[in-house]
């Protein structure tokens, strides 16, 4: 894989708030076609690394690179613009529009029609079509109208998961989708990774902590422990390293889903 | 036909619809059938607040801007044609300048405005406009070579526009409300009523003056209406719900901000403008004073912020109690005819402690505003509707199996 260039990385990236150091000199490089997924303990840093890849913290040393391309210094909607994608831990939605209109902003970004004042938004018909398209791939297809703070929180969960879809980035950046959601819509969700994994040309980072999803869905885990990487490699290899059985895992390997079920 | 002129924002409200076409009616005909001075001026205002308010709601409804510069917008314009007057001589070209200077001004003000202060935080960002809005009132007032300082300047209109010019002799006008007065009250004379209810319209150039401003307000609102079922108007509310989000979407919002706020700036110059060829009078009292910001402020929420129709209801219901419910008041006092504490409660001039808290009750039980909380019963109405539906189409099933 090394020949191959990385679609993302990221270089001694650091970031520190006060004297706590989040993320510390974190470097890893992703190639296309891959699923990666993040795992770690609460606080070990993970949405910190994912907020400074997409650009919501600008990191105090180091960088981030996409193809080849030092994006460190790029705004938030830049990056979105050459493919970073990213859906949200905590939801983090536009709750007074209606789950159409908020897949449909997602939609339009790549239209670059925002400076179109005099058409209705409404009349855009393609625009709608791969909204709705969206809204019923996540099977929120019958809660198009619905305004999204009506939205049970799984509902809202996916119509997240919908709105990185819709931006269709090269950089897929899940954080803990399936948070909080009810057993039988976390399979849902999984699908939907799973089939974007089929596409060759795509990166997906993951932050998951439900350890039957990540053995089944990554190629390669990294682990995170107090803002540094202490692992990387094959799922089977990382679970069964001892570093990451006390890291992450605590010392009685016996329950790893216990978070899951929380 | 409806749809694509009120660009698919349908009212939404069967009570609103009703509200919005009797508003509509009173102002097309309203020199016809509210005479005298004090009315004419109403109908005039009313409109010049519905671009005002208009314009300010896309900043504060839609976008959750909150500036306090609004009124030094609106002053800009309105001393814009009465410099461009005073200097170039009553003409429409002089007119024509005076408006160019001012949306000039106001664009690079606003621009500026923008520029420098949309980075920081909304409670920042309103202060910045309270300073930059103070400022430009003391250096309106301290010119006084220029502006006329307190007292202002008069604005010698073209012969068209002013009250000279009488395009049409004896128009026949019908007193509505006379008319109604008569109907209630003394149902027996009706016939009488009828006939007095008929006056003569002094059909001048500020007649005139008064269609192009209705005229004016029409297509501005219609605009507006337009532009926030856009494209560019959802990315408004977007920034409204969740500004992060909408950057991570890629939106570059400081662009959207910035560009709403020069928007709102030179509609709002072009209605002090406007307002000042129809009131032929402008001072910082009556164009850039704070009051007026409150005012402004209050017609938007009143009427519903985040609802361009608010507006219009914002500034009818607003105008029509600043001019009107010193009367009512007056009435009430004359027949109570109580002196003391109560009196001095219901004295004509005391008619903002009560508009004040008929605003403070109406923020506290329709939150949404007028128009917000019609949509909301109406809303309630329609689901209760399909529920019944559901009810009587199962109930009916049943019955079958």
């Amino acid at each position: 894989m090394a020949d191959q260039q990385a679609v993302l990385e990221t270089r001694s990236l650091t970031i520190q708030f006060g004297g706590h150091v989040a993320v510390d000199e974190v470097s890893c490089a992703f190639q296309a076609g891959t699923l990666t997924t993040i795992i770690g303990p609460n606080g070990a840093g993970k949405t910190t690394w994912f907020n400074l890849i997409s650009g919501q913290l600008t990191p105090s040393s180091g960088q981030v690179l996409l193809a080849g391309e030092d994006i460190s210094n790029l705004s938030t909607e830049a990056r979105t613009d050459k493919g970073l994608g990213r859906a949200f831990q905590l939801t983090n939605l536009f709750p007074n529009l209606s789950a159409l209109e908020n897949v449909r902003l997602a939609v339009a970004s790549s239209y670059r029609i925002g400076h179109i004042f005099w058409q209705r938004a409404s009349l855009r018909r393609d625009i709608e079509d791969r909204a709705r398209h969206y809204l019923d791939f996540v099977r929120l297809g019958h809660r198009a109208d619905t305004p999204v703070s009506y939205l049970p929180h799984g509902d809202q969960r996916k119509l997240e998961v919908a709105l990185l879809m819709a931006l269709e980035p090269h950089v897929f950046m899940f954080d803990e989708p399936t948070a909080g959601m009810s057993v039988d819509e976390v399979p849902v969700i999984l699908d939907l990774i799973a089939n974007l994994k089929k596409q060759d040309d795509k990166l997906i980072l993951l932050v998951e902590h439900k350890m039957d999803v990540v053995r089944s869905l990554s190629d390669r885990i990294v682990v995170l422990h107090h803002g540094q990487l202490v692992a990387d490699g094959e799922p089977a290899e990382i679970i069964a390293s001892p570093v990451v059985q006390e890291a992450y895992l605590g010392t009685s390997a016996g329950a790893p889903t216990e978070e899951a079920s929380a | 036909m409806l749809q694509s002129i009120l660009s698919g924002d349908l009212p939404r409200s069967r009570v609103l619809s009703v509200a919005l076409i009797a508003i509509l009616i009173a102002l097309a005909l309203g020199p016809f059938l509210f005479p005298g001075t004090r009315a004419f001026a109403t109908l005039g205002m009313i409109c010049v607040f519905i671009i005002v308010v208009a314009a300010y709601d896309l900043m504060l409804g839609y976008t959750h801007i909150v500036s306090f510069a609004h009124t030094m917008f609106f002053g800009i314009g309105a001393y814009g044609v009465a410099l461009g007057i005073g200097h170039f001589g009553s003409g429409f070209g002089a007119i024509f300048i005076g408006i160019l200077g001012a949306l000039l001004l106001s664009a690079a003000l606003a621009l500026l405005l923008g520029l420098l202060s949309l980075r920081v935080k909304a409670i920042f960002f309103a202060l910045v406009t309270l300073a930059v809005a103070f400022a430009f009132l003391s250096v309106v007032t301290q010119m006084y070579h220029i502006t006329g300082g307190e007292d202002g300047l008069r604005v010698r209109v073209p012969r068209e526009l002013g009250p000279a010019f009488r395009p049409l002799d004896s128009v026949t006008g019908f007193d509505l409300f006379g008319f109604l007065g008569v109907l209630f009250t003394q149902p027996w004379n009706l016939v009488d009523g009828f006939r007095d209810a008929f006056f003569t319209v002094r059909f001048t150039g500020r007649t005139l003056m008064y269609y192009a401003l209705f005229l004016f307000a029409g297509v501005i609102f219609l605009f507006l209406l337009r532009l926030v079922n856009s494209p560019f108007g959802r990315v408004l509310q977007a920034i409204r719900e969740n500004e992060f989000r909408a950057q991570a979407l890629g939106y570059r919002t400081v662009f959207y901000r910035t560009a709403v706020v020069i928007l709102s700036a030179l509609l709002t110059t072009f209605a002090g403008a406007l307002f000042a060829l129809f009131n032929r009078y402008v001072n910082p009292e009556n164009t850039l004073n704070f009051e007026l910001m409150i005012f402004i402020l209050l017609m938007c929420v009143l009427g519903g912020m985040g609802t361009l129709y608010g507006a219009i209801i914002g500034a009818v219901v607003f105008v029509v109690a600043q001019n009107y419910l010193q009367d009512v008041l007056g009435a009430l006092s004359e027949a109570v005819n109580v002196g003391g504490f109560v009196g001095s409660l219901i004295e004509p001039s005391h008619w903002l402690l009560w508009f004040g808290l008929l605003f403070v009750a109406s923020v506290y039980f329709f939150p949404s505003g007028i128009v917000g909380q019609l949509r909301i019963w109406a809303r309630r109405r329609e689901m209760r509707q399909t529920v019944a539906e559901h009810q009587t189409e199962s109930s009916a099933k049943e019955r079958l199996t």
